[in-house]
């Protein structure tokens, strides 16, 4: 009764959320969205079980609006927090409420739990989720709320400190029968202690803060060098990310898969485990592209994993959804890492492959029901695949953050089977302040190749204009060999791409496909120019040839080809190929969906400019061509090269940012490679050193300036 | 590039209507009457060949080296291929002195004529660096007046290509009677066609110096001739040699009623005040009888330059590194001010774009030169009697724009960039921006809104607050009248703090710098949009083509402040010497820091949700296409210059 009532209740929510979205994107959008509501299958949501009247969120970003949307579903009112430059932000307007409760720096609003508590009392909230990052693993948090008799959704505060902290963690998980990786037991003194403690271990080791969490504040040693660097920067990433700066050594484990287990656990002593998240795809230890299943496991590893997952879960009481995180080597022996006691970034995948509403199901348990469901109904039924879409450019070290507004912003949920959690929309400022995270791109299919299919699609499809992201590098991994064959490890970054990533290598077809959409949208623009409402003096004049012999110049190539217009369509002639594009595009939207040949193409037309220059995204990459005609070509070779600024006397910042340190005066000689400063952004630590060894002529900035992108920081003599 | 020559050639003889190839191989050559008709034929086509190369292959080649485009290279890159049609191709100057009778060029130095640009007819002349230097002679000047006389009978736009020397002083006062030609015809054209120029190379005064880098063992010879003024000596800058120095020979000889003087330079040493001879083309420079390689005239007083067709013309665009503009060269500067100075630094390209105002825009190369000025003709209307051109455009005239309506931060000292606005707002972002180096604080330039070309005036806050000064209140104002005399309707974006006090712009005179916005807003007919996206303080306010000023339709976004000053300054002023003043200043806030005290007046004629804005100005520039408004019958408004 209540049911069709509740959902219709939720289709006018979702109606007037999505209405702006409804006038400009293709109607498919607003059904899609609705759709991937559709994924929650197991145990779905009882509008007649008693639950909190209402929620409070105490995130931003995408996991807010996340946790709002199954909120919503349940019949709870929600209430947002946010800081000043937040105050539009999708989270807040999605929410029932907003409480503002500081300034921008996370530390002053997102992390100030008496403000927190504050806005608690003023909206009267039943319950707190707290989604993942901040204070979602923050044991005092946890027992404050509880002292004010509100709940956590999420785990008692035993766990997160027994979870929380590595060296216990690790006991704890020995305790119930899981298996460890090799370590020191203890807390590292100093730099050169910890040179000593790797020694014994035996290089490579891992250096991580003992708060840690999510790849900040870990590094990886092979030698004694990187190990007192690593230290010092593992200490100043621990300090200020987690006010803690703890560290710890281990063994690194060589070649290994990160295998992560989602368990459910519920105040009645039930605990379940939801398979496996295979996310080994990593950059610097964060995460790039996460799948579920993992190809690697058979179903007794899975088990036994699963198994051990759920036994460390009871042994800790562990009372919601969590994540035991695992190395997995080649010959599928496991090490436990450590358990996430929070909503994990890429809970979506699980979701989509088991059925179950993760956020419901913590707020049921949050709630103090017990679980409904059993191991026996949890399936894994087809494949997940997320993407991490960023806001930063792969092309520097695989990521470094980029800043920005979204002047243009179109999620792909035109397409089936595409789901898009993020928190930002049109005209959402990326800042230096905030995880430079834009969406999480999940598609989900029958079978692995269907989920790549799916996901390439709709990272083609996908607009983002304003600030560089990192869909280049996604998408080139999709299709990239290694990747298809489910031959991954956490090296997998480095390995296939040893110089790094520089974008999309063309085939010789997909060359001439290029070509042929550029010639073609250069023609079209080129006729359209002719073409004047108004002005019938011209009429006749434009007198067209028959044939347009072109030439495309992109990346190294310079590819000549003639465009025959015939009817509707263009026909491209390039390397004795002959392409035939659909004319049928327009020039105006960002999405071109070419027909060549037979198949179908999406194109993104970023920039039509003057002078024959477009800008073009295939394949995920962004191609800055040139379409010339012969003639202006021939001639081109006669312009002067302009001469390159020498850089490597300057040392440029790679990213926005925040001067963390200066090591380095001006009159000091500095030897190549040699540390300059350290520039922090998204709370990460970037260590710029000297291109060249040279003596110090001027350093422009002090600790504690904020910095733009290629802004000049230290100059050589 | 041989194809290229051949295939431009083959082309211009079917515009003459003449078969590609004769045929000599007939019966008719019997007749004696009929050979001299082909031999007149061959005759035609043999010059018409010579006028193709120019100064020759070898000065077309030395052209190149330069990294610079011919004359004829450039228009058949401007014009639709195929569509060029030369005007007096086998017109020559008619000078007799310091041998000029013997070196003569079919078309002179400067090629004429007109073509299409996708489809739209413009006039132009391409001036012939490998001709005398490009230099301009009476004949040169004679057919630019000729395509310019006919460009306005007809209602084209004049488009100049420059590459020229100067003057040709051996033409003496002649040289500067064409300019003068010119000059005129540029202002009695100004405002009837749109008339832009492109600097590919050195436009000068006539009393400019190009200082050409001598490569190769060059001989140079300094003359002068009767009519013009002395010239005293021969100077080489950087003094690595000089007239009379050992490494620089000097001989005078007496010829035709002038001194001559014979310079040798070594390679790398910078020649300037001369003619000089080419000696790898061969021949005796003592002679006289070889063509300059640059012309340089003269450096004493002239009258008006060549420097002036740019100025006097709406649009002028140069190429970095190769195109230059001074009124006197690094050399007289030192001489008259002991100020050193490079060429580039005095008047190059990234100088005028960025510090003078006296050019548009500046490009990288000649072909990127050429190929921009393609798009930008696509903007304009054809004449003042021609409507705003409306082009086909595939984007939706209602397309909402939410990213709008978080452009404005929510701190209202923060600053944005109103590029970000502007791409947004009109046609597939494509926005062609005048002057994007100078006076930043302001933006103009032409897009297109629903196809139609409009004019966007538009404060920036991201560079100086976006205040008004001299500079970017003179930018403005003569982009409006622009777009006021071309019918071109104006959008123009208002979120400025006020203009920028101060010493330097009072000495400088922004009162009457700042009247010119003022006046040229005020003045404009064309429709007229405004919205006032953030603050709209003091005279600045006025000055934007406010409703005071015939503002035809004036919206703001929920964001705007229109008032005389910040609530700082106004308590400051109002409640001088009062200790306890943030409860009043909070007080002004709340009254002026929005949109309302100016809507209740009917000064804004809506306030209106940032994602509409599109769709407003479209429909607003559908329904005000037929606009009327003419002012005052005048011989012409007094501006205040």
């Amino acid at each position: 009764m209540a049911g069709p009532l509740l959902r219709r209740e939720y289709y006018r929510v979702l109606r007037r959320l999505l209405m702006p979205s409804t006038r400009q994107g293709p109607p498919t959008a607003v059904l899609s969205r609705v759709r991937h509501c559709s994924i929650y299958t197991a145990d779905p949501i009882k509008p007649e079980e008693p639950t909190f009247n209402k929620i409070l969120v105490a995130n931003r970003g995408e996991i807010a609006c996340r946790v709002m949307k199954t909120a919503r579903k349940m019949g709870i009112k929600t209430v947002a927090i946010h800081s000043d430059v937040d105050s539009n932000a999708p989270h807040v307007k999605m929410a029932d409420e907003a409480v503002c409760v500081g300034t921008a720096l996370a530390r002053d609003s997102y992390l100030r739990m008496d403000k927190i508590i504050e806005a608690i009392k003023q909206t009267g909230a039943q319950a707190v989720h707290p989604g993942y990052g901040f204070l979602s693993e923050n044991a005092e948090f946890v027992q404050k709320l509880e002292s004010l008799g509100v709940a956590f959704i999420g785990p008692n505060a035993a766990a997160i400190v027994g979870m929380g902290d590595k060296l216990e963690s690790k006991r704890l998980a020995m305790a119930a029968g899981v298996n460890t990786i090799p370590g020191f037991d203890g807390i590292v003194k100093d730099a050169e202690d910890c040179v000593k403690i790797s020694r014994d271990i035996g290089y490579p080791v891992m250096i991580k803060a003992s708060a840690g969490g999510g790849g900040k504040g870990m590094r990886i040693a092979w030698n004694d060098e990187e190990a007192r660097d690593g230290f010092k920067l593992s200490t100043m990433e621990a300090a200020s990310s987690f006010g803690d700066d703890r560290i710890l050594v281990e063994k690194f484990v060589d070649n290994p898969r990160h295998i992560e287990i989602q368990v459910l656990g519920d105040q009645h002593g039930n605990a379940i485990y939801l398979n496996e998240r295979e996310c080994s795809i990593q950059r610097r230890n964060q995460k790039v592209i996460e799948e579920a299943p993992s190809v690697f496991l058979d179903e007794a590893t899975r088990q036994a994993m699963g198994q051990q997952a759920v036994a460390l879960a009871k042994q800790i009481g562990y009372s919601s959804a969590g994540t035991v995180e695992f190395l997995v080597d080649s010959k599928k022996n496991f090490y436990f890492l450590e358990m996430n006691t929070r909503l994990q970034v890429e809970h979506p995948i699980t979701e989509c492959i088991t059925g179950v509403d993760l956020v419901h199901q913590m707020i049921r348990v949050a709630k103090g029901h017990a679980l409904r469901l059993s191991q026996k109904d949890v399936a894994i039924r087809g494949w997940a695949i997320e993407s991490r879409v960023y806001a930063e450019d792969p092309f520097k070290n695989f990521g470094l953050p980029s800043i920005g507004r979204l002047t243009k912003y179109q999620e792909p949920l035109h397409l089936p089977k595409v789901r898009c959690d993020s928190g930002v929309e049109e005209g959402s400022e990326i800042s230096i302040y905030y995880d430079p995270m834009i969406c999480k791109l999940v598609c989900y299919g029958d079978s692995r190749e269907e989920a790549i299919q799916r996901s390439t699609e709709a990272l083609d499809a996908y607009v983002i204009r304003g600030v560089t992201h990192n869909i280049p590098l996604l998408r080139d991994i999709l299709t990239e060999e290694r990747f298809v064959s489910g031959n991954i490890t956490t090296n997998y970054l480095p390995e296939v791409y040893p110089d790094g990533f520089k974008g999309k290598q063309v085939s010789p077809t997909e060359k001439v496909e290029l070509t042929a959409i550029l010639a073609s949208v250069y023609l079209k623009n080129e006729l359209r120019s002719r073409v004047f409402v108004n002005d019938h003096r011209s009429a006749g004049n434009a007198k067209l040839p028959d044939t347009w012999e072109l030439v495309v110049k992109f990346g190294e190539w310079n590819v000549p080809c003639s465009v025959r217009l015939s009817g509707n369509s263009y026909e491209v002639t390039a390397d004795g190929t002959t392409v035939i594009v659909d004319g049928q595009f327009d020039l105006a939207t960002p999405l071109i969906v070419a027909k060549v040949g037979n198949s179908h193409e999406t194109v993104q037309l970023i920039k039509l400019g003057s002078a024959g220059e477009v800008r073009i995204r295939y394949k995920g990459t962004a191609f800055q061509s040139q379409v010339l005609t012969q003639a202006a070509h021939a001639l081109l070779s006669l312009m002067p090269e302009k001469p390159k600024v020498d850089q490597s006397k300057q040392v440029l910042s790679p990213m926005p940012g925040l001067v963390k340190v200066i090591s380095c005066a001006p009159g000091d000689m500095v030897a190549e490679g040699q540390e300059l400063c350290v520039i922090e952004a998204m709370k990460m630590q970037n260590s710029l050193s000297a291109t060249a060894t040279g003596k110090v002529k001027a350093v422009n900035v002090k600790p504690g300036d904020t910095v733009e992108e290629e802004q000049v920081l230290v100059e050589l003599e | 590039m041989a194809s290229c020559l051949g295939r431009s050639f083959t082309g211009l003889l079917k515009n003459h209507g003449l078969p590609p190839r004769l045929g000599l191989n007939t019966p008719l050559l019997r007749h004696c009457s009929i050979s001299h008709t082909l031999k007149v034929r061959q005759n035609i086509n043999k010059k018409r060949g010579e006028a193709m190369l120019g100064g020759g292959q070898k000065r077309i080649d030395a052209q190149h080296k330069k990294g610079k485009l011919t004359a004829r290279e450039r228009v058949s890159l401007l014009c639709d291929q195929g569509s060029f049609v030369e005007f007096d191709a086998f017109a020559e100057h008619t000078c007799s002195d310091f041998g000029m009778q013997k070196q003569k060029f079919s078309g002179d130095s400067v090629v004429t004529g007109h073509g299409f640009i996708h489809g739209r007819l413009v006039y132009l002349f391409s001036q012939d660096f490998t001709v005398f230097g490009g230099s301009l002679s009476s004949i040169h000047a004679k057919k630019i007046c000729k395509i310019m006389d006919q460009a306005m009978l007809v209602g084209a736009p004049v488009i100049g290509l420059n590459d020229s020397g100067g003057a040709r002083i051996q033409e003496g006062v002649e040289s500067l009677a064409g300019y003068a030609d010119i000059f005129q015809r540029n202002v009695l054209a100004s405002g009837v066609i749109p008339q832009v120029e492109a600097g590919e190379s050195d436009i000068q005064d006539t009393g400019l110096f190009p200082y050409p880098r001598l490569e190769g063992r060059v001989t140079a010879v300094l003359a002068h001739g009767g009519d013009a003024e002395g010239i005293a000596e021969c100077v080489i800058p950087g003094g690595a040699a000089a007239p009379g120095d050992q490494t620089f020979g000097r001989g005078e000889r007496q010829r035709e009623g002038c001194r001559v003087y014979i310079c040798q330079g070594h390679p790398g040493s910078r020649i300037s005040h001369l003619v000089a001879w080419d000696t790898s083309v061969g021949g005796n420079p003592l002679e006289g009888d070889l063509p300059p390689l640059v012309d340089i005239p003269d450096h004493g007083p002239c009258a008006g330059g060549a420097v002036y067709s740019p100025a006097l013309t709406d649009f002028t665009f140069m190429v970095e590194d190769s195109s230059y503009l001074f009124i006197t060269g690094p050399d007289v500067v030192k001489a008259v001010t002991n100020e050193d100075v490079t060429q580039e630094e005095l008047g190059g390209a990234r100088t005028h774009t960025t510090l003078s105002g006296v050019a548009h825009k500046a490009f990288s190369n000649d072909i990127h030169a050429l190929l921009n000025l393609r798009t930008f003709m696509n903007y304009l209307p054809q004449s003042n009697q021609d409507p705003s051109p409306i082009r086909k455009s595939d984007d939706p005239w209602d397309r909402d724009v939410p990213g709008l309506d978080s452009v404005v931060p929510l701190e209202s000292t923060a600053a944005y960039n109103m590029l970000d606005v502007v791409h947004s707002i009109v046609d597939e972002g494509d926005f062609f921006e005048i002057m994007p180096n100078y006076a930043k604080n302001i933006i103009i330039g032409f897009a297109r809104m629903n196809g139609r070309t409009v004019g966007i005036v538009g404060n920036q806050p991201k560079a100086a607050a976006g205040c008004l000064d001299i500079n970017s209140s003179v930018k403005a104002a003569r982009f409006v009248r622009f777009c006021d005399a071309f019918n071109i309707p104006l959008v123009t974006f208002v979120d400025v703090p006020g203009f920028l006090p101060g010493t330097a712009q009072e000495y400088g005179g922004i009162i009457r710098h700042g009247a010119k916005l003022l006046f040229a807003f005020a003045e404009a007919t064309v429709p007229k949009i405004t919205v006032i996206t953030r603050k709209a303080y003091g005279g600045a306010y006025d000055v934007m083509s406010s409703k005071h000023l015939r503002g035809d339709m004036n919206y703001t976004w929920p964001t705007a402040e229109v008032a005389v000053m910040g609530a700082k300054g106004a308590v400051s002023i109002l409640y001088r010497g009062e200790k306890d003043v943030a409860h009043i200043e909070q007080d002004y806030m709340d009254k002026f820091g929005n949109p309302f005290p100016a809507a209740v007046r009917g000064f804004v004629d809506d306030i209106i949700e940032p994602h509409s804005t599109r769709r407003r100005i479209c429909q607003d520039l559908d329904k005000l296409a037929s606009k009327k408004l003419t002012n005052p019958p005048k011989k012409h408004a007094n501006i205040p210059l």
